[in-house]
């Protein structure tokens, strides 16, 4: 239950303005592949356009193909609901439904989607993405109660545990913890290392510790200045990438000389 | 564990500066009175100019006070709290003495017998002669007016909430701020600022040329009250869909949900608390017209219980005609008190509809808690 991503080529734009250049990228299956750079290099753009989300903007754009184990995402007649629905996501802030009680959070990808589901099926489903994103034991007594009541971390949890409730194949993560403490911090890397053995994720991350700890996988995106495209600048398995990368600039990030 | 290194300062601490007693408000109040009733005493005394004599003068006599014993900067700040307070009260004596006023003068019409129950029809200018000259009671009633008016505006809102709310919806979730969005966002302007007999004309007009000339009905009136309410229920709703936060769509769209079922299932619930006290103040604002609905609607004094056929009354157009054709020209104190019998309903339904608009608010809205 989860397939890689190859990018080939991908040219990303804001309306007139190119955001992200020429990125070629391979993502391997079941595996967790970080993202780092400076700030507003890209980063979480590219990530957008994984599963589609980048075109709920106004004006924003893509040229170039990404492929989902072979199938081109941006091919002609492919639907971004469907991809979507194969390519889960967390966003930086935790953004639980307001109106929606714990349990039907969880349900939301499946109840939203008027799919029908008996009680027996959703209690099954609530419980295995709850405890699939470590949240069960803590919310277990009180499903019924507001997802908004929760603390900041429970509810970015609970935002994953939302997200594999659709069983996706890939879960793409934008800054998860950066809203975080350092406690739920480590509660989300934990279970990002759980995740790997079923899914495919992919994390973008401004904490270079926090990427060293999770990822197999490293990219380093850099930009020239500002009003310049984002590039990728290197590539490869995480503990090379911290202790002998191959270009300069990501060393010099890497050490913290610049960034 | 802990001690105080240097012993606590027996006089004034340095870092005080002088106060006013906590009394001084009061005292300075009380002196304001008197030497304001004895000025007007000297001038000609009334309540009004001793009201304002007495604030000026407490105003003056709290500010120099204050600069005298704490100083320019506690002065100055009791000035501003002076023009604020004041202007709060200035604001507040109109509403006040609009209630005041209805309340007494429209509570006898009120506790008439049948007031609630019973329509004009049959009720002449005798009976009237009768209950000024004999001390009868007071005859007739707004029931078919209070029917009226329910079915009028409970037509406009089934008319104006649906067109309003897929307008909104369109304008921010699929408008884009293009051409057709920025035109209807004009549109919706102008038609905030038409004047409510255009609107009133515009419905008469439209129903005579499409049904027939003389086409006079509770649901022209229904369309007339639309025209005035579809711009009110398009900006509230419009501003309260606009803030739904972003993130709740995409966190929706990320879970491969359809764009209509995102908006239909997560954008409208979240803002459904101020989409519902947004029509419920669009409803308060057009139950009141007159003008449109005496063009559109009428004027009958029996029960209609048909908004499609026939004149049909309401408690605007009621209160219009009592007092400017009482049924009785020779006595027309018991048309006064019907219309201000009216009056005091038309004013009982819009707070309720208001209290009603808090409720919805506070049973939809997000719930928080743990």
């Amino acid at each position: 239950m989860s397939k890689r991503i190859d990018v080939k080529d991908l040219n990303v734009y804001y309306g007139d303005f190119l955001a992200v250049e020429d990125v070629t990228i391979n993502i391997e299956a079941k595996s967790v592949t970080a993202f780092i750079g400076p700030s507003g290099c890209g980063k979480s753009t590219f990530l957008r356009t994984l599963n589609r989300m980048h075109e709920v903007l106004p004006g924003a754009r893509v040229e170039g193909e990404v492929l989902l184990d072979g199938d081109n995402l941006y091919g002609a007649g492919v639907d971004p609901v469907t991809v979507r629905s194969q390519i889960g996501m967390v966003f930086q802030r935790p953004n639980p439904f307001p109106t929606m009680s714990i349990r039907d959070n969880v349900l939301a990808g499946v109840k939203l989607n008027n799919k029908k589901i008996s009680k027996g099926e959703a209690d099954v489903l609530v419980e295995r993405s709850l405890k699939g994103a470590n949240l069960w034991n803590e919310v277990k007594d009180r499903l019924d109660k507001p997802g908004s009541g929760l603390s900041g971390g429970q509810q970015q949890r609970l935002c994953i545990a939302r997200a594999i409730a659709v069983e996706p194949q890939v879960i793409l993560m934008d800054e998860p913890c950066s809203a975080l403490d350092p406690i739920s911090t480590l509660a989300i890397e934990d279970l990002i290392n759980e995740l790997k053995d079923q899914y495919t994720v992919v994390i973008v991350t401004h904490n270079m510790q926090q990427a060293a700890r999770v990822s197999d996988k490293t990219a380093f995106f850099n930009i020239a200045g500002t009003g310049k495209p984002g590039k990728l600048i290197e590539f490869g398995d995480t503990h090379t990438m911290f202790s002998n990368p191959a270009q300069k600039a990501t060393e010099d990030y890497v050490s913290g000389r610049f960034g | 564990m802990t001690s105080t290194l240097t012993p606590v300062r027996s006089k004034r601490s340095a870092l005080t500066k002088g106060q006013l007693p906590k009394y001084a408000p009061y005292v300075v109040l009380a002196a304001a009175l008197i030497i304001g009733a004895a000025i007007m005493a000297l001038v000609g005394f009334n309540a009004f100019g001793w009201g304002i004599v007495s604030a000026l003068l407490f105003a003056i006599g709290l500010v120099s006070w204050s600069a005298a014993s704490e100083g320019s900067r506690k002065a100055k700040d009791k000035l501003a709290t002076c023009l604020v307070v004041g202007s709060f009260l200035v604001a507040l004596l109109p509403l006040v003495s609009v209630i005041w006023t209805v309340l007494v003068n429209g509570v006898p019409g009120l506790l008439a017998p049948g007031f609630l129950s019973t329509s004009m029809n049959g009720v002449t200018g005798v009976y009237d002669n009768r209950a000024v000259e004999e001390g009868a009671p007071v005859l007739g009633g707004i029931y078919h007016a209070l029917l009226g008016t329910v079915q009028i505006t409970l037509l406009a809102t089934l008319i104006s909430v649906p067109v309003g709310l897929l307008t909104a919806i369109y304008l921010v979730e699929y408008g884009n701020d293009g051409r057709l969005a920025r035109a209807i966002t004009f549109f919706v302007d102008v038609m905030t600022g038409i004047p409510s007999i255009v609107a009133g004309l515009f419905a008469a007009a439209f129903f005579f040329a499409v049904v027939g000339p003389g086409t006079k009905t509770g649901a022209v009136a229904a369309v007339a009250l639309s025209v005035l309410m579809i711009p009110v229920v398009v900006r509230s709703s419009e501003e309260m869909l606009k803030i739904v936060p972003n993130e709740l769509r995409e966190a929706s769209y990320a879970l491969g949900v359809r764009k209509w079922r995102t908006i239909v299932k997560v954008v409208i619930p979240t803002a459904i608390s101020g989409i519902a006290s947004g029509v419920t103040l669009a409803i308060a604002r057009v139950i009141g017209e007159t003008a449109p609905i005496l063009v559109t609607a009428g004027f009958a004094t029996s029960i209609n219980s048909n908004v499609f056929s026939g004149w049909m009354a309401s408690l605007p157009t009621f209160i219009y005609t009592q007092i400017l054709n009482p049924t009785s020209p020779a006595n027309p104190d018991p048309s006064n008190q019907r219309a201000w019998g009216a009056a005091l309903v038309l004013i009982i339904l819009v707070m309720v509809l208001n209290l009603a608009a808090r409720l919805i608010a506070r049973v939809f809205a997000p719930k928080t808690g743990r």
